[in-house]
Formats: structure tokens, C-alpha cells, sequence
């Protein structure tokens, strides 16, 4: 139980931020090394910089007490590090064999790929994870929940003596959880260290034997798993005295604008969208909280129209939705700033001028005939109301920086005039400062009457700008809380919902 | 201060000036193709010839129109040439036969209604195409790739491969100005000159001053951000295939009515000059840009490098070398423009 590896005063700095702040971490073999924080508090940097993805600005990373350096990610590859990432890293279209030995095909004369002898490896690493899964499928026609595995397999072949697990649980159900978490008992009893990143809090107090815990880019909290209990993490993760900004203006709320009953969506094996009902008053903001894989985007797509054969009733000022398509959802004054700004939300090759009214061209047209020049006016007016920082409407949208593209979008959605504005983690990857004016215009567009339901995996940003909070946890509504009452440790509980009520049984 | 910012301004005013120089490439290149044969090839420059040339150009013309808004929505239609050559046939069955339902007499038509019933006919296989590219998920090059084949194989079914010979029309029919729409002149220029006017000022207006011209570029663009703002994609698409099959149909008339015949051939590989005009007038392949403006300067600067070559007397090889060389270099520069107005869009914002 001895650090294998070491980070001693290591600190990263992109262009504009710190993710790390000298930060000194010690990675148990032979143990399972949990890792929290909020999401930018640097728990990626760091598995990273172990990776050889990114390097140390400053600080050094020591291996059995003899310092290191990883030029990337083969240097670490080689001195026994594989990371499983967040987001997949497969390709869609070879088979799980060819996955796995992707870059270190088992070859004959270095030519010739030896398909037989990576199919039995694989079959034995597939047999050791307690799967069924066939060496020829194209990974493409998996399960995310088969892909995360075949992950998992990937490092596994490589011999890793230290493993990085960032969210290997995101989408796995909770038979599948039971045995990885079978897997890393096996691999930490080989000696093997491993570094495991999660949300779900309870998966870390089952297995973890060491825990970290990062906020800003400092570590707040490190010791043995021993008498830590969810209260301390959350205590850690956030901080003792939470910034409380209050809200800027209290209005009275009008009448409910929005109620969905019953919300379904389904997906293979199981419901992204579980009977999900709530309820929204003109002028209210309603969070949404949940961890990667609640199914919020979901809930709010099939709002949207996004998905024609969601089931379960959708009503804008008491009268119910009819039309299925997103264009009769706009018109009945439903509006989606889309959480993926690049792939769902801007036509990059299109001019901003283009981007803000497309929705909306039907309000400057006769008939077929668009006015240009009322157009350029209604974009002007929209520019100016959302301080948008242009030099011209006419240059493409792709040359603006993250948070002026994201009034872009919201100006696009205003301008269909909303009864009901859906916003999907609308401050993701914009600075600070733009962070600030979409938060005060939402504010402003609430006291102006609409009804505002927000997506975010930012506690602090839920408990700052939500007057009502919801919380989902595997499709479901797992809480639902009056911003007064609520608490962040209450809300982290119900988020991981669900989860951990699976997961627990064998263990018991 | 003074002497730091003007050269700064300066460098700014000659990327613009070259960018500017870019954005006219294509008409740069027509003007240069017209000055080098009014040297080199006698009587290019006569009225005559021009006419004939604008005659030949517009052809392909309607093509590229057609194709263009195909190509900006994202997809690509080869199926033009094959319909081309079946509207023509259609057209020469009607003339010379009408239509038949085996009652021991036949329904027979005027210019005007033989017309309109090859639009049909070739709306009807824009339709196709669009139904199998938004319905059924057929990738468009090779939905296209089918219906140019049924397209050909049905034009050679019409009359066993042989031609449709002197559609000169009936007058008993009202079908003998057919003629006219190829060989007919108003106020000195080609009826089909014409047609390819009224053609292109209306698609340009669709592009340029109608939502669902918006629309076909923001479908190109960003499928799905187009989507979600409630953009009817399918439809969108839908639109596209027939117009593009409409436009083929127009070609098919002109065509048939200009030789006075039918053959089912008509058409072949005109698909691929049609492609060749947008992209010389800096349509983009990957969908979401384009003008079509600049697709007509580019099917003339083809047109005109062709039939200027050949009154040189430079051989048929030697023109389809030059052809493919013209369209890579116009490529190769449209990439330089794209990276260059990116720079100038980003720093003009980064200024903001």
C-alpha cells in the first residue's frame, strides 16, 4: 500500500486559467484511489498529466521516488499506465478484436495481422469481464454500456500496472457495475494501483480505499476511506461557505405556462425518459440536476420534438401540444438552446446575421418574399438587447468566441418569441464573465415572464439561479426541491439515486 | 504611433483587396478565357458565334442550376443526364404518338401540354430521388447513382435504343411549334437563352430572398442545428431533387427540339459538367455554400473553354486535359479563399 506514483507540487496552466494549483497526490498500489470534484475542478487535468496527455507546467511526477517525465501518452503506455477515458475512444466501425490491439496488432513477420491469436486474447480478456460478447462485432453495433467494456478490456491488455478509471460507470447498468467493480477487487489484489473517477458518490464510499478530493484545481482533502461519509465529500467538494449570490430580483410568479405529465422516451434496453412529469410558472427558473446519463438532454429533446415516438403529454398555457415536429413546437412557443452549441445548435458556415433568424424567418417574410432589411433590423435589436460583442453581422458565426456564439443561439430562440425556454447546461464552455450575462439574462427574461427550465451539472450555478429544483437519476424524478430548502448534500443524494440501490444488494 | 498603425492598416487593405480578387476568380477567368481566343481563335468574338456558344452553354447551364441548390443542401444528383435524355424521349413519344390506352384511338397533345407533362415527368423523378434520400436513407450519390440507371434503361425502353425522328409536330395537333423552343428567336435572342434568364433570376431569388432558399443552405450547413431550429429538413430536401429534376426536364425539351429528334443516349455524362459548373463557381461540395451567380459564370467559362479550343483546332483529348486541370486549380483557390476569409472574419471579431 505504498505510492507507486507521485505528483509533488504540479501545477498546469492553460491560456487563461489554472487547472492545477500545486497539487501533491499520491497514487496507492495495490488500492483503489477515488477521485471527486465538481466538474472543472481538475480531476481530468490531473489523470491526464498521469497519462502523458498533457504535461506539468510546473511540479514533477516521481515513480517509485525516481521522477519521470512522460513525453505522451506511449512514454506512460510504457511505463505500465493505461487510462480509460470519459468520452469513448473506439471506433464505431472494427471489430471489438481490432479495437483492442488497435496500434499493437499481434502480428506474424510484422506484416500479417494473426486475427486468430487476437480473437482468443480477446475472448479471454471478454471472459474475464463476464461478458458475452463476440471478438467479430463491429463495436458500432454494441451497447455503450458493451462499449465502456471493451474499454475497459483495451487497458486491460496492455498490463497496466496502474489503472485510470475516469466515469467508467456513466453508462453501465448496475449488473454491469457489480462486475467491474469484481474486475478492479481481482486487478487490486495483483498489486495493480487504481485511480477511479466518479459522480456517484456511493460507488466511492463501496469501493475506494483512498480518497481525494479536488476543488479549483487544489486538493481540499486526502486520506484513507476509513470514517469518511458523504457529508465530509460534499463538505470538500464545495466548500464550507458556499458564495451565495443571491437572486438579483424577486418578482411574483404568474400561472403555470408549461406542465408535462408522463414523459417517456425509450431505449434499448430500458427508458432514457421515465415517466417524467413538472410543472412551470410564468417567470419561474427550474433547475434540472442530474448526473451524465440522467436523461435531462433527453427529457428536454423530447420536449423539443425532437424524438417523434416519445410518449406522454406536453401543455404550453394549459392547451395541450398537438404537433410532433420541432418547427410546431416553436410555433406553440416551445424554444431549445441545445447543450451541443457546434453540432446542434449554429450552422457554422452560415453568417450570424443567418444563424439569429433562422428560426424565425416566417416574422420578416410576406409569403414567400423575405424582407432583408427587416431582418438586419430584428438581428440588430437582438444584438444590442443580448450585448453581443460583433464587428459585423455578416461575418460567420464560427469566428466568434464561445460566449458571444451562445447568445447567438439564445438570440435565436428569443426570437420566436417563447412561452417556454429550455436551456441544456447553458454556461458549458464560455468564460467566466460571458457566464455572468447569460445567467443575468436569464434572470431578466424570467421577470419579463418566461417560464425558464435549465439543465446544469453545476451545483453552485442550481442553487444560485433555480427557483424550484428537480432531480433525475436514471430517467427518473428522484427530488424535487423549493430552492429555500434545499441542500446540496440532499441533492447529491438523490441524484444517485437508483444507483447505488442496485449496487449495494450483493454487497450486502 | 502613426508610423506603427499605417503599415498594419495597409497589410489589412491588401488582404482585402486580394480577397476581393478571390471572390472574383471565376468571372476573372471567364474575362481572360474570352480576351485569349478573340486573339487567338478567328470570329470567336462574332455575334454569331456567341449566340451559338450561349446556345450551347445554357444546356448545361440548366444542369448546374438545378444541381447546385442539390449540392448546397448537402447531396449531389447524378440522375440529371439520365432524365435529360428520358424527357426527351417522353417528349418525342408524345409527338409522334400521344398517348395510347388501346380504345383504338389516342389522346394527342399541343406544344404547351407536351411541356408541361415532361416537367411532370421529370419532377416526378426529382420526387423519386428526394422520397429515397428522406424516407428511405438512400445516401444521395448512390439513390441518384439508381435512378440514373432506371432513367437511361426506361429513355432505351421507349423505342428499343433506335432514335424519334422528325418532331416536327402535327398542326392538326397544335404540336408543330414544338420547334420553336429550340430554333425560335425573341427579340434577337434564343428562346432557350430565354428560359435559362427566367430560370436563373428565379433561382437566384429563391437563394437569396426566400426562407426556404435559407433554409436549403442552413440543411446543408448543420443538418441537425437546422433541425432543431425547426427547419423541415425533409421537405427542404424534397425541393431540391425537383427542381434539380425540373431543370434536367427543360434540357431534355430544348434538346429534342433542337435536333428535331429523340435519342435515348441524349444526355450522357452531362451530369458530371453540371457538377463541374458549381463547383467552378465555388459551390462546396460539403454542402452549405454556393451562388448561383457563380454557377453560371463557371458552366460559361467550361462552355467557352470548349467550343473556343475547338475552333483553335485543339484536339478533343487535349480539351478534356484542359477541362480537368481548370476545375482542380479552381478548387485549389477556393481553398486559399475560405482560409484567408476565415482569418479576416476572425480578426475583424477578435477587434470587437
Amino acid at each position: 500500500m505504498s505510492p507507486g506514483l507521485q505528483i509533488r507540487g504540479g501545477s498546469k496552466v492553460y491560456p487563461g486559467t489554472q487547472a492545477l494549483k500545486s497539487v501533491d497526490f499520491d497514487l496507492h498500489m495495490g488500492a483503489v484511489n477515488v477521485l471527486v470534484g465538481e466538474n472543472g475542478a481538475g480531476k481530468s487535468t490531473m489523470m491526464k498529466v498521469i497519462a502523458g496527455v498533457e504535461q506539468l507546467t510546473s511540479g514533477e511526477i516521481l515513480m517509485d521516488g525516481r521522477p519521470v517525465h512522460f513525453s505522451g501518452p506511449d512514454d506512460a503506455r510504457r511505463h505500465g499506465i493505461g487510462i480509460v477515458f470519459q468520452e469513448l475512444n473506439l471506433f464505431p466501425n472494427l471489430s471489438v478484436a481490432e479495437n483492442i490491439f488497435l496500434g499493437r496488432e499481434r502480428t506474424r513477420a510484422g506484416i500479417d495481422i494473426d486475427t486468430a491469436a487476437q480473437r482468443r486474447e480477446t475472448r479471454a480478456l471478454i471472459a474475464r469481464l463476464e461478458q458475452d460478447i463476440d471478438p467479430d462485432t463491429p463495436v458500432g453495433d454494441l451497447r455503450v454500456g458493451q462499449q465502456q467494456i471493451v474499454e475497459i478490456a483495451r487497458s486491460l491488455a496492455q498490463d497496466a500496472r496502474i489503472l485510470i478509471l475516469d466515469e467508467p460507470t456513466s453508462a453501465l447498468s448496475a449488473a454491469e457495475v457489480e462486475i467491474l467493480f469484481r474486475v478492479i477487487d481481482d486487478l487490486r489484489r495483483q498489486g495493480v494501483g487504481i485511480v477511479y473517477i466518479s459522480h456517484r458518490l456511493e460507488e466511492l464510499l463501496r469501493i475506494g480505499d483512498h480518497i481525494t478530493v479536488l476543488r479549483d484545481g487544489r486538493i481540499t482533502g486526502a486520506r484513507p476511506m476509513e470514517g469518511v461519509d458523504l457529508p465530509w465529500i460534499v463538505r470538500s467538494m464545495i466548500g464550507e461557505a458556499s458564495k451565495d449570490y443571491a437572486k438579483s430580483d424577486d418578482h411574483p410568479f404568474g400561472p403555470e405556462v408549461f406542465r408535462a405529465e408522463d414523459v417517456c422516451l425509450p431505449r434499448p434496453g430500458g427508458m432514457a425518459v421515465d415517466h417524467v412529469s413538472l410543472t412551470l410558472r410564468a417567470g419561474e427558473i427550474l433547475g434540472l440536476y442530474g448526473l451524465m446519463g440522467a436523461g435531462r438532454s433527453e427529457f428536454l429533446e423530447c420536449v423539443i420534438g425532437r424524438h417523434p415516438h416519445a410518449g406522454g403529454r406536453l401543455f404550453v398555457d394549459g392547451r395541450p401540444l398537438r404537433h410532433r415536429s420541432v418547427a410546431g413546437r416553436i410555433a406553440q412557443g416551445i424554444a431549445l438552446i441545445p447543450e451541443d452549441r457546434k453540432n446542434d445548435g449554429l450552422v457554422q458556415i452560415l453568417s450570424i446575421r443567418e444563424n439569429m433568424s433562422l428560426s424565425s424567418l416566417g416574422a420578416v417574410s410576406t409569403g414567400l418574399h423575405m424582407d432583408l432589411a427587416a431582418e438586419r433590423r430584428v438581428v440588430r435589436d437582438f444584438v444590442r438587447r443580448l450585448t453581443v460583442k460583433i464587428a459585423s453581422m455578416e461575418n460567420p458565426v464560427s469566428s466568434l468566441s464561445g460566449g458571444n456564439q451562445q447568445k447567438v443561439v439564445i438570440g435565436k430562440a428569443l426570437m420566436t418569441r417563447p412561452r417556454v425556454l429550455l436551456m441544456d447546461e447553458p454556461s458549458r464552455g464560455i468564460d467566466i464573465g460571458a457566464k455572468a450575462e447569460v445567467f443575468r439574462t436569464m434572470r431578466d427574461l424570467a421577470a419579463q415572464g418566461l417560464g425558464i427550465l435549465f439543465v446544469t451539472s453545476d451545483l453552485e450555478e442550481l442553487m444560485a439561479l433555480s427557483d424550484r429544483i428537480v432531480v433525475m437519476s436514471n430517467g427518473r424524478v428522484t427530488g424535487r426541491f423549493e430552492r429555500r430548502d434545499a441542500t446540496e448534500t440532499d441533492i447529491v443524494a438523490a441524484s444517485a439515486k437508483g444507483h447505488a440501490v442496485h449496487a449495494r444488494e450483493p454487497a450486502a | 504611433m502613426s508610423d506603427i498603425a499605417t503599415p498594419a492598416r495597409s497589410v489589412a487593405q491588401s488582404t482585402r483587396a486580394l480577397l476581393i480578387l478571390l471572390k472574383a476568380r471565376t468571372f476573372i477567368a471567364l474575362i481572360l478565357v474570352f480576351a485569349f481566343f478573340a486573339f487567338a481563335a478567328p470570329n470567336f468574338m462574332s455575334a454569331a458565334n456567341l449566340v451559338i456558344m450561349s446556345k450551347h452553354v445554357a444546356l448545361n447551364a440548366f444542369l448546374a442550376i438545378g444541381m447546385t441548390f442539390v449540392i448546397i443542401s448537402g447531396g449531389i444528383d447524378l440522375s440529371v443526364g439520365s432524365i435529360v435524355g428520358l424527357c426527351g424521349m417522353v417528349a418525342g413519344w408524345l409527338i409522334l404518338h400521344g398517348i395510347d390506352l388501346g380504345l383504338g384511338w389516342s389522346i394527342q397533345f399541343n406544344t404547351v401540354e407536351i411541356c408541361l407533362i415532361v416537367m411532370a415527368v421529370g419532377v416526378a423523378i426529382g420526387a423519386v430521388n428526394g422520397f429515397l434520400v428522406t424516407r428511405l436513407n438512400v445516401a444521395p450519390f448512390i439513390a441518384t447513382l439508381g435512378t440514373l440507371y432506371v432513367c437511361r434503361g426506361a429513355a432505351m425502353l421507349f423505342s428499343d435504343g433506335r432514335t424519334f425522328p422528325n418532331l416536327g409536330g402535327n398542326p392538326d395537333y397544335g404540336s408543330d411549334s414544338f420547334r420553336l423552343i429550340g430554333a425560335g428567336d425573341v427579340l434577337g435572342l434564343p428562346v432557350s437563352i430565354w428560359m435559362l434568364i427566367a430560370v436563373a433570376l428565379i433561382a437566384a431569388y429563391i437563394a437569396r430572398r426566400t426562407p426556404l432558399g435559407r433554409y436549403i443552405y442552413a440543411v446543408g450547413g448543420n443538418e441537425r442545428a437546422a433541425a432543431l431550429s425547426g427547419v423541415r429538413v425533409g421537405w427542404i430536401k424534397m425541393f431540391v431533387y425537383m427542381f434539380s429534376g425540373l431543370c434536367a426536364a427543360l434540357v431534355g425539351l430544348i434538346i429534342s427540339s433542337q435536333l428535331v429528334a429523340a435519342h435515348p443516349a441524349t444526355g450522357q455524362s452531362f451530369e458530371l459538367n453540371a457538377i463541374a459548373a458549381a463547383v467552378l463557381g465555388g459551390t462546396s461540395m460539403s454542402g452549405g455554400r454556393g451562388r448561383i451567380g457563380g454557377t453560371i459564370v463557371g458552366a460559361f467559362v467550361i462552355g467557352v473553354l470548349s467550343d473556343g479550343l475547338v475552333m483553335m483546332g485543339v484536339s478533343s483529348f487535349w480539351q478534356t486535359v484542359i477541362k480537368g486541370l481548370v476545375i482542380i486549380a479552381a478548387v485549389v483557390v477556393d481553398q486559399a479563399q475560405q482560409k484567408l476569409q476565415a482569418r479576416v472574419a476572425l480578426q475583424a471579431e477578435a477587434g470587437a
